[in-house]
């Protein structure tokens, strides 16, 4: 790549800040114009920038959006979940940690006796969904506000995530 | 001697060889479920079909020997038309089970559709269900739905545990293997069904459900159970630690070995790992303080035992101090252990022969009554010019009374019993134990020196026939142990000798230079499969 020095004006910084300003204020009348007219009828002319005034106002989400995982249930309300570890192997985060019991029905054989995913940690790639062969792993439900107020909140477990 | 050409290779053989067995030679794969190289040919399944000229059909490659001039070839689309039919056969009431089969991973149908197979399946009728999950013994778990077949569990028990629990019960598509009436599939070498079982119809109750196949390091060892030395892989799972409660180890695997235990090894040695990440386990030095043992750090503990020996040695001289080694240790340790106390300190009383009142004895197959891997290593570096017997002292159970016991490794209250055991330590002023695992005789020591288990370190065991064989670590030591000759090395610096062996193999190095027996031998030429000492003589059967 091709650099250079900052040349004297630059350096003064006095002709960048108004430079800087002028951008600014270009991008508030034009929008301003653009609400304004849109305001008063004109609406073949173009949307302005937009703000969503969040939480209030939310932005609408495309079905294929990740957010956070949960645990498909069977129709008695167990996970559909066999504990396979696809997902634990394919997660590139290593955030997902099962545990595998012996289910009673030996039709089933195995399920989830633990299944923790931390969130904090996760970076939301979706591969675990992907890796499923049962379908039990989604992320569609739309939740984005995963917060806490320790790391160890984070850490969703099978009942959070059955929800 | 016949030449064969299959795919274009030729090769020349003994008479009576098989096709498959030639085609291994010239690295050439044909897939098979029933043909297992340590069983007879039953030639059932057939996987294995080739395409040989003249021949109007497709032959076995498993069960048609090789004769002059045969031209065979594996890869003619007859061949892969019919290994493919043959796989869509295996598979039309196959459960396809694998998100929650132990197999998946290590799964010859998995394998061999991926590379043969990749049609689509073209059954419209249900599946045949059959039996899931049943318990058919200590350790041995059967799904006969997911079962081939091959038969390769029911010649097992007919031909080399010869215990006959299992056979094939209806015809046709109602085939399955099924127990015996009134059996249990309950022998010392029912483990290796598993092993052979080219599916996941039989699997390990032990490994059942506690990680993925494909979570598992490898790592060439030797059994350290008995004397017999079975080769085996230390599987281990280093990095989920959420798994089978923290454990590492996961499961035992045999290795190959033509000259020791072929394909098998017993139950005993297959799950007698569990000690390896037990609870008990020695993870830090610990001295005794009044009752209780309290943890100090290894410098300071260094310094303590070299110190309580150098007051034994000052007050009582060299024959106040018994050393008690064992033949648990490696060649590797055994060596430094006599370097250490025997030629550097002039201690000659060592020994590592404890009488075991809980007799045991040989099966007749690989388990041997000595439950110790390197009996023949500690004989070979520990007793060549010995003439100290321990016994005497144990068993007199004199007044005597001496400074210092060194003992390593060895649960003295389980093999004596609890009196005698406590008997002969109350003969000395101070014990020092070095193990890695805490036990009763631990807890009457007064500074214990926490060492590595097998599993973790690198070395050798000698083992019956005095066979040397090389054992690599597979896992790192738990916490502060280290290996026992690392741990000597600890102690011999602190007392101002210069033991600087940066790993097992710089030991070996100079013990084949200094113990007569290992004339000769290197790392090198132990290679994977060992190599037993020069001297040895054939042992009498
Ligand atoms: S979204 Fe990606 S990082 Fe998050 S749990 Fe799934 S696989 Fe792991
Ligand atoms: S991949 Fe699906 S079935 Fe397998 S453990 Fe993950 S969520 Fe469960
Ligand atoms: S035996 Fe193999 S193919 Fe069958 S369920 Fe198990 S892993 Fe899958
Ligand atoms: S025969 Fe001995 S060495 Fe072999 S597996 Fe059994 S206990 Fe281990
Ligand atoms: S391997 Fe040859 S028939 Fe089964």
């Amino acid at each position: 790549m091709n650099r250079r020095d900052l040349n004297f004006a630059e350096r003064l910084y006095l002709s960048e800040v108004f430079k800087g300003l002028w951008l600014t204020s270009g991008h508030f009348f034009s929008n301003m114009k653009k609400h304004l007219a849109r305001q008063l009828g004109f609406t073949r002319i173009e949307k302005g920038a937009v703000t969503f005034q969040y939480p209030e106002e939310r932005r609408p989400f495309s079905p294929r959006y990740r957010s956070r995982h949960r645990l498909t249930q069977r129709e008695d309300g167990s996970p559909r979940c066999v504990a396979c570890m696809m997902c634990e192997t394919a997660c590139p985060a290593r955030c997902i940690y099962i545990v595998a019991g012996e289910h009673p029905d030996p039709n089933i054989e195995k399920y989830p006796a633990r299944f923790d995913i931390d969130l904090g940690v996760c970076v939301f790639c979706g591969f675990c969904v992907e890796a499923c062969p049962e379908d039990a792993i989604r992320m569609d439900t739309g939740i984005v506000e995963i917060a806490a107020y320790s790391r160890k909140e984070m850490i969703y477990h099978i009942e959070d995530l059955l929800q | 001697m016949p030449t064969v050409t299959i795919n274009q290779k030729s090769l020349t053989v003994p008479e009576g060889t098989t096709i498959i067995q030639a085609a291994e030679q010239l690295n050439i794969e044909i897939p098979r479920y029933c043909y297992h190289p340590g069983l007879s040919i039953a030639g059932s399944c057939r996987m294995c079909l080739v395409e040989i000229e003249k021949m109007p059909k497709l032959q076995p490659a498993c069960n048609t020997r090789v004769t002059d001039g045969m031209v065979v070839t594996t890869q003619s689309p007859k061949v892969k038309e019919a290994v493919s039919g043959v796989l869509e056969f295996l598979l039309i009431n196959h459960p396809l089970d694998c998100p929650v089969c132990d197999q998946a991973g290590e799964c010859y149908l998995q394998e061999y559709y991926m590379k043969f197979g990749l049609h689509d399946s073209r059954m419209n009728e249900n599946k045949i269900k059959r039996h899931k999950a049943e318990v058919i013994g200590p350790h041995v778990i059967l799904d006969t739905e997911r079962c081939v077949l091959c038969s390769r569990c029911v010649r097992f028990v007919r031909e080399v545990s010869r215990s006959h629990e299992i056979g094939i019960f209806n015809r046709g598509g109602q085939s399955e293997i099924r127990l015996l009436p009134d059996q249990v599939l309950d022998n010392n070498y029912s483990g290796n069904v598993v092993d052979i079982c080219p599916v996941g119809a039989l699997t390990d109750r032990d490994f059942r459900f506690q990680c993925r196949v494909w979570y598992l390091s490898k790592a060439d060892s030797v059994c350290n159970g008995c004397s017999r030395g079975c080769n085996i892989t230390v599987e281990a799972n280093r990095q989920r630690a959420h798994h089978g409660e923290g454990r590492r180890v996961m499961r035992l695997k045999p290795r190959f070995n033509k000259e020791v235990n072929r394909w098998w090894i017993c139950d005993i040695g297959r799950y007698g790992y569990k000690f390896i990440d037990d609870p008990s386990r020695l993870i830090q030095p610990l001295e005794k303080q009044g009752d209780e043992l309290e943890p100090l750090d290894w410098s300071t503990a260094a310094e303590r035992a070299v110190g309580r020996i150098r007051e034994a040695k000052q007050r009582g001289g060299a024959g106040s101090i018994v050393i008690v080694a064992s033949p648990q240790l490696t060649n590797e340790d055994l060596f430094v252990t006599r370097k250490f106390f025997g030629v550097d300190l002039g201690i000659d009383q060592i020994d590592f022969r404890i009488p075991d009142k809980n007799t045991l004895s040989d099966d007749d197959f690989l388990l041997r009554a000595d439950r110790n891997p390197n009996t023949r290593g500690a004989e070979a570096i520990l007793l060549d010019g010995g003439g100290f017997d321990l016994q005497r002292i144990i068993e007199s159970a004199s007044t005597q009374s001496f400074g210092l016991l060194y003992l390593c490794e060895q649960d003295l209250v389980k093999k004596l019993g609890s009196e005698p055991a406590r008997r002969f330590l109350g003969q000395f002023d101070y014990v020092i134990y070095q193990g890695s695992n805490e036990n009763e005789t631990s807890g009457l020591a007064n500074l214990v020196l926490p060492a590595a288990t097998y599993a973790e370190v690198n070395g050798t065991f000698t083992n019956f026939e005095g066979r040397v064989q090389r054992i690599h670590a597979g896992i790192e030591p738990l916490g502060d142990s280290l290996p026992a000759w690392r741990v000597i090395c600890k102690l011999a610096q602190t007392a101002g000798f210069d033991y600087g062996y940066e790993s097992a193999a710089e030991v070996f190095v100079e013990l084949a230079q200094t113990v007569t027996e290992f004339e000769g031998l290197s790392y090198e030429k132990i290679g994977s499969e060992g190599m037993k000492l020069p001297e040895t003589q054939p042992v009498p059967a």
